[in-house]
């Protein structure tokens, strides 16, 4: 937890819209980056396109080898050949969200719109980083940069948007500001407005972050030293919510762990370490590596301010009127971070808005992050739903 | 099923009394099937009759059946979920063999009508002879194919016969379409014109009501 690993500058697929992108709270990126993975093959008619969306930590890095990391994609046990989302019928887009760090437009991007995480030869001095000056950005702003990038790519409708937690956010977002674009919108464990409790561990997180003496002030590209520690906590704090006491219980118990013999540090003031201490230990070490301290701060802020009701007058199915997409809501039992009584509000305000709704909770005791885990009655759930739109998308 | 799973309701015999239900159902309309089980119903008439039909059930387990076949279901139960739907939404709201397992059966029956122009709904006749004849001849609580779970267990708190289903719609003012009585299979029974026989001999109804003034 004590070796800053600064994350590393690599490049990314991407598209640069040379006429930047104006944004909710008034500001305009003069250059928009959108960094993406595809997989799959694009049909003629391109209309087998589905977009993932991916949540807080996520990336475009769904279905293959991270590049960072060296580990699986986050979701390829949903996303590949014969998995639910299956690549060999459906071509996948995921892009690293506006505010990201895998190579969109964000925080560490240059300040003056120059091309982004790719340094250009020609370029005479990098501009300094957006850092703690980067806008304040919306799950619409990040919804409306994947909008260019699908437009980009020839698609004139989506066959499905799908995500989890703040994917899922993204998701209503594309199904109320898009909806002859998409199909089937499949919000996954989560919301359309962020919880009060959710906010407060978003802010204990970002509290972690500005009390790490090596942030100092978000301009830590000075110095070359990240705040690691403050980002470690951070995720430290929001991995538990992820996560559920029976989880916890399961994986961990109260089962210690004894300090290896070559040990430099003590490990733990109290002599031993509890092995959920350790775990969490490792996700906070193992995160800085490849996340970005600014756009955590960013893009949990964009979570935050998210109210889609908020913007409809109150009403969230009047941000569903009229429309012919086909939704399905999961939620997870043991989820309390997004819990089934936000998907079900969700499910009953498209019903108010006459829309066609499915509405499954699966019994799970692996708390939010079952989105991720294997579920298999999950994924047949997806699976039966994709196939079911199929059939009625004529695909 | 056997009788020993902890179900709703008897099982369904769904074939034949879905079959019924589906025969009154123009094509191409919009259907609403509460309790709709794992979909049978709505897949049928979407596959046979091109409908727009979806579904609400409470048992997780077959939502989630529903879904993974491809079917447009949510979890949801007819007390609670139906005030949420629009004026109408639907041509047709159908309850199959479930109005006597609700909490309040006179307001599921008004949301019904609300949210569609024409209601179905059938429903175990508790009018049926061996019904009255168990009660009387033993002065138990009656146990046959129909009503075939213990008096502390059912789920069936609001049983009726058709007689008194007659009256409910004549008191709130629904006219009655169609309606039929059925054996346990579901096949059509043929006292259509006479309810007293029907109630007598009727092991269930199903009936096809209008909102009145449309």
């Amino acid at each position: 937890m004590d070796q800053p690993v600064a994350l590393s500058d690599q490049p990314h697929q991407h598209v640069t819209f040379a006429d930047g992108m104006a944004l909710e709270c008034g500001a305009r990126l003069a250059r928009l980056t959108v960094a993406y993975r595809t997989y799959g093959t694009l049909n003629a008619a391109r209309s087998n396109a589905v977009l993932v969306c991916h949540a807080l930590t996520g990336d475009q890095y769904v279905a293959e080898t991270h590049p960072i990391t060296g580990k699986p994609g986050w979701w390829d046990q949903v996303v590949g050949p014969g998995r639910p989302v299956d690549t060999d019928r459906f071509f996948v887009i995921c892009a690293n969200v506006l505010g990201g760090c895998m190579g969109s437009t964000g925080p560490r991007s240059p300040r003056d719109g120059s091309a982004g995480e790719t340094s250009t030869p020609s370029a005479p001095t990098p501009s300094p980083p957006w850092g703690t000056d980067f806008p304040p950005v919306t799950i619409r702003d990040m919804v409306r940069a994947q909008h260019r990038l699908v437009t980009h790519l020839g698609i004139a409708r989506l066959f499905a948007v799908i995500g989890g937690s703040m994917g899922g956010m993204q998701v209503l977002q594309w199904a109320a500001d898009y909806p002859d674009m998409v199909f089937a919108a499949l919000p996954i464990a989560s919301a359309a407005y962020h919880s009060a409790q959710n906010i407060a561990f978003n802010e204990v997180g970002r509290q972690a972050i500005f009390a790490d003496p090596d942030w100092q002030g978000g301009r830590y590209w000075v110095s070359g030293r990240v705040p690691a520690r403050g980002l470690a906590v951070a995720r430290m704090c929001a991995h538990i919510t992820y996560l559920s006491e029976q989880a916890l219980t399961r994986k961990f118990g109260r089962r210690l762990q004894t300090a290896p013999k070559d040990s430099q540090e003590a490990i733990s003031l109290f002599g031993d370490m509890f092995e959920v201490e350790s775990y969490l230990h490792h996700q906070g070490s193992t995160f800085v590596s490849r996340f970005d301290a600014n756009s955590y701060l960013t893009i949990t802020r964009a979570m935050d301010y998210f109210d889609l009701a908020a913007d409809h007058g109150g009403d969230l199915a009047s941000a569903f009127r009229g429309t012919r997409t086909r939704f399905l809501l999961v939620s997870f039992t043991s989820d309390w971070l997004f819990p089934t009584a936000e998907s079900r509000s969700v499910a009953r305000a498209l019903n108010r808005a006459g829309a066609n709704v499915s509405f499954v909770e699966i019994a799970s005791d692996k708390g939010h992050d079952a989105f991720l885990l294997d579920e298999p009655d999950f994924h047949r759930t997806l699976a039966g739903f994709l196939s079911g739109c199929a059939a009625h998308a004529k695909l | 099923m056997n009788v020993q799973d902890p179900v709703r309701f008897v099982a369904k015999n769904l074939r034949v009394d879905l079959q019924l239900i589906a025969a009154m159902i123009a094509p191409a309309t919009r259907v609403l099937d509460i309790g709709c089980g794992d979909g049978t119903l709505i897949e049928e008439l979407f596959t046979t009759k091109g409908c727009d039909a979806r579904g609400i059930e409470i048992d997780m387990a077959e939502v989630t059946r529903a879904v993974a076949h491809g079917l447009p279901v949510m979890h949801g139960d007819a007390d609670s979920d139906l005030a949420q739907y629009p004026d109408d939404a639907f041509d047709y709201v159908v309850l199959s063999r479930t109005l006597q397992a609700v909490e309040r059966p006179r307001e599921v029956l008004r949301q019904m009508l609300r949210i569609g122009s024409r209601a179905i709904v059938s429903f175990p006749n508790f009018g049926h002879w061996l019904v009255r004849w168990q009660l009387l001849r033993r002065g138990r609580m009656p146990m046959t194919a129909t009503w075939n779970r213990m008096w502390y267990e059912t789920p069936n708190i609001h049983p009726c016969t058709i007689r008194d289903f007659f009256d409910l719609c004549a008191q709130e003012g629904y006219g009655v379409e169609r309606w039929f009585a059925a054996d346990e299979a579901g096949r059509r029974a043929p006292w259509r014109r006479f309810p007293r026989l029907a109630n007598l001999f009727g092991e269930q109804a199903v009936f096809l009501l209008r909102r009145t003034g449309i």
